[in-house]
């Protein structure tokens, strides 16, 4: 290694400065600003007050968003946890040539805007959309299903953006997986569910919790698909910040909400992240 | 005056004493081991002569300059690494014109330079391939190549052999003499195979706990071990403490033969295991074989004694002289015996 | 495999019908001749992506957000390259904070983090400007960047640097010519992943942009919010068509289940 004690700080140096300045320090003002008082004629103004958290506290308004964004990242993470762990360990299970293609097909739409697929979404569920077109000349429904503007339609729309990282997560602690456990537990006489149920979900089991965390922080906190497939009735956190800073100009609110949602966020996942590191330390060196 | 100086050299981190009191002169042309288990200190050294590890006492002169805070891209010193260390992205070529370049030597010179050494280490086949498409032995010669190729004043070699299999190994430590008796390069190197230093060594200095136990010749050290650490590191002995008179040694209340005048106090008594033959007339000690060894080339018997456990080896020459489980008697000359004066091994 | 139940097998091809349905219906939309989105529909045409060359709005702000993508990965390089060094090379007081700072913006929701630049831009006078679009996502990639370099870093054997220096290299030489040279594939990926994801980002970008500086996927979420036709469609095909190929590359230099690895 190098002798200079300075060395790493001159090499980090220019991206911590970077961090500070746009990340840091943007924190920081914005948490000031969500103690500012607001009022619809004046604007911000001067002073320290905590009647925006008071008010998001009190007011129902809020208190059906922020159920509903709860509500919402736990339906997608159950979703996601229901289907992107057969899917990993199907994957899992292909041969190899198989197995490169699908994983494009799961985790290439990660770099395809969130905006072009969301747009598919609408296309596909709109109430003259694909599915519904489908469900009534097959005959199933007589009427359309209300899928665009409803909580279905988001579930659908965040479950497709963010279950690739479910796959990813549950596929990782499979690779770690030595098959010769499962080999081992069928030389002791076990079936092939009894192997699945206790020697390979017990190993997974830490992927499927972080890839949870990772896909309801992740739905907690999602703009563009919620917004377009939710529309303005069926508000979320980060769509009401949104129009509190875009729309009603009331800064000091949106603030507020923005920090609570932050705070959120990064209980979830530091805080649960520390658990399952904790928890599993010993079993999975 | 020496060629290379090492004086007084040491090395502590915090409260760890990695060397002390290192002190060395070396010859033109000498190619000296530092041998010893690891963690002795022996690597420590070496790079401190290399200039990777500044020292936090001491002095190293080199041609009769201070070189001791110099930057080791100033040395001018040959490294050949354990791992070689090679540029994973230059083919054999590229990596033995690295240091050439280093030293601005013209595009036409350097490329003869290059084909000198490669030809030096029979490899000049292989000048465009990369390390990765060469096999162990090969990627040796290469750092190799490498390192002699600016004629550096002292070739520096860390385990050099510690990534070959052993066959290879033998071969690659005659080839090492040769190349180096050749072109008469100054050469440190580092190893924990005492085999290997008394191979290859005109001379071996042994460390343990970073200090330096006994410099000298392989055959000279092999024969007068200063101690129960030397005598044990260096081939096979057997060690028993006893008690030195004016006519002998005493171990476990026996008197046992030795080169007068003897020592007197607590000592340690070594006599090799390939010195000891059976006798049937007027054995020192005798005892029960408890064991019996194949070698190969000898066979080794452990006899259980009066004095403790004692390994012989004789050999293989007819049938083997004992079975286990025989009472046989041993006997040995006293001017085979080393007697050192005990607590002298540090 | 064989004795893979007929079930697991089904759910499979469901699964990809699953992720693939919205983009091929994207694509075929694109296609049709019709003034409005319908699916199925009679007769296909090019005429949607003709009109992309009359919709100069999207023109113009394709080009800004390539740019932003090329000068945001390529500035969060030359921060993170040296960072990722300090960080896998050395242990000094300090790392981890340092470590936790620089992947921060992961952690952040995009809508908080777009937020906060908004309130700082307009402190500084910047908002809306390409200066503050350009250190938005700057900031936003370089964590990817990191994480890729700092992984390429890891397996780097030291005593190559030492050889290096011992045959007469400064410095500057043994990172040039040795350590650098290990790195490029990390930072290769990175740079891509930085640049894809700066060329994809929207939420924060809402905030950071103005009439005069908005992106592609800006743009497109404000369309949306407005009308769908199939001209978006057509622009969204192209947008595909593009990932798809730096898909196959990344796919094939670096696999994509390790560049993605933990993205949130």
């Amino acid at each position: 290694m190098k002798g200079q004690a300075a060395l790493p700080y001159w090499l980090a140096g220019p991206g911590v400065l970077l961090a500070l300045a746009f990340v840091a320090i943007p924190l920081v003002l914005t948490f000031g600003l969500s103690f500012s008082p607001f009022s619809d004629q004046t604007g911000i103004g001067e002073g320290f007050t905590l009647s925006n958290y008071g008010q998001i506290v009190s007011d129902d308004y809020f208190h059906e968003i922020f159920l509903r964004t709860i509500g919402l990242a736990a339906a997608v993470t159950v979703v996601s946890l229901l289907i992107g762990v057969p899917e990993a360990y199907v994957l899992s299970r292909l041969k190899p040539t198989m197995r490169a293609i699908s994983l494009v097909i799961v985790l290439g739409p990660l770099l395809i805007s969130v905006i072009v697929r969301t747009l598919g979404w609408t296309i596909l569920l709109g109430n003259d959309g694909v599915i519904n077109n489908a469900l009534m000349a097959i005959g199933i429904i007589s009427q359309p299903l209300r899928l665009m503007y409803s909580f279905t339609g988001m579930v659908i729309g965040l479950v497709h953006v963010l279950v690739p990282f479910m796959v990813l997560s549950v596929w990782t602690s499979l690779q770690k997986l030595d098959p010769a456990t499962e080999q081992a537990a069928a030389s002791l006489g076990a079936g092939s569910s009894t192997i699945l149920w206790r020697i390979v979900l017990p190993q997974v089991l830490p992927g499927m919790l972080s890839g949870g965390l990772i896909v309801f922080a992740m739905s907690a906190s999602a703009f563009a698909t919620p917004a377009i497939i939710g529309g303005r009735r069926l508000k979320i956190v980060p769509t009401a910040i949104y129009d509190e800073f875009l729309s009603y100009l009331n800064w000091p609110l949106g603030a507020a909400l923005a920090f609570i949602l932050l705070v959120f966020v990064l209980a979830v996942s530091l805080g649960a992240n520390r658990y399952i590191e904790r928890r599993f330390r010993q079993v999975f060196q | 005056m020496a060629f290379l100086e090492l004086h007084d050299l040491g090395k502590t981190y915090g409260d760890h004493v990695a060397v002390e009191n290192f002190t060395l002169s070396i010859d033109k042309g000498e190619f000296v081991c530092l041998l010893g288990p690891s963690g002795c200190g022996k690597s420590t050294t070496l790079q401190m002569v290399a200039g990777f590890v500044s020292p936090t006492a001491g002095r190293i002169v080199l041609d009769g300059q201070d070189i001791t805070n110099v930057q080791p891209n100033r040395r001018g010193l040959g490294v050949v690494f354990q791992s070689y260390a090679l540029f994973p992205h230059m083919t054999v070529a590229d990596n033995v014109a690295f240091g050439l370049q280093m030293r601005k030597v013209p595009k036409a010179e350097c490329q003869a330079k290059v084909e000198e050494a490669l030809a030096l280490v029979q490899l000049s086949a292989l000048a465009r391939r990369y390390p990765k498409e060469l096999s162990g032995g090969q990627r040796q010669r290469v750092a190799l190549a490498r390192a002699i190729v600016v004629k550096p004043p002292v070739l520096l070699l860390d385990e050099p052999m510690g990534a070959l299999d052993a066959l290879l190994r033998d071969e690659m430590q005659i080839e090492l003499r040769e190349l180096q008796k050749r072109i008469g390069i100054t050469t440190i190197m580092v190893t924990h195979d005492q085999a290997e230093a008394m191979t290859l060594a005109n001379r071996v200095v042994l460390m343990s706990n970073g200090r330096v136990q006994q410099i000298g010749a392989p055959f000279e050290m092999y024969e007068q071990p200063q101690g129960r650490f030397v005598s044990t590191f260096l081939g096979r002995a057997n060690v028993f403490s006893g008690i030195g008179t004016s006519d002998g040694v005493t171990v476990s209340g026996r008197n046992l033969p030795s080169v007068a005048p003897g020592l007197e106090g607590a000592v340690d008594y070594i006599v090799r295991p390939e010195k000891l033959t059976f006798t049937n007339q007027d054995p020192l000690v005798g005892g029960t074989v408890k064991a019996r060894v194949f070698l190969g080339h000898r066979w080794l018997y452990q006899v259980d004694t009066a004095i403790g456990m004692v390994e012989l080896t004789e050999a293989n020459l007819d049938l083997p002289s004992a079975c286990e489980g025989d009472h046989v008697g041993l006997t040995w000359s006293a001017d085979h015996v080393r007697v050192t004066a005990q607590g002298k091994a540090k | 495999m064989s004795h893979t139940p007929l079930i697991l097998r089904l759910f499979h091809w469901l699964f990809m019908v699953f992720m693939l349905a919205p983009l091929v219906v994207v694509v075929l939309v694109s296609f049709t001749d019709k003034g409005y989105i319908a699916f199925p529909f009679d007769g296909a045409s090019l005429r949607w992506y003709s009109a992309i060359w009359n919709a100069t709005g999207f023109i113009d702000s394709f080009w800004l957000s390539l740019g932003l993508g090329i000068v945001s990965a390529t500035a969060a390089v030359m921060f993170a390259v040296p960072a990722a060094m300090a960080i896998a090379w050395h242990r000094f007081a300090g790392r981890e904070a340092v470590l936790g700072l620089l992947m921060s913006p992961l952690m952040i929701p995009a809508i908080v983090f777009g937020i906060a630049l908004l309130r700082l831009f307009t402190h500084l006078g910047l908002s809306g400007s390409l200066w503050g679009l350009g250190a938005a996502h700057t900031v936003m990639v370089l964590p990817f960047v990191m994480r890729l370099v700092i992984a390429a870093a890891t397996g780097y054997d030291h005593t190559l640097s030492q050889a290096a220096t011992s045959l007469g290299a400064s410095g500057w030489t043994v990172f040039r010519r040795i350590e650098l040279p290990h790195l490029v594939p990390g930072i290769a990926g990175g740079w891509l992943i930085a640049f894809i994801t700066s060329f994809d980002e929207v939420t924060m970008s809402l905030f950071v942009s103005s009439p005069g500086t908005t992106t592609l996927p800006v743009r497109m979420y404000n369309y949306i919010a407005n009308t769908i036709d199939p001209l978006l469609a057509s622009i969204s095909s192209l947008l595909i068509l593009v990932t798809l190929v730096l898909m196959i590359i990344l796919d094939r230099a670096f696999g994509l289940d390790r560049i993605l690895g933990g993205k949130a």
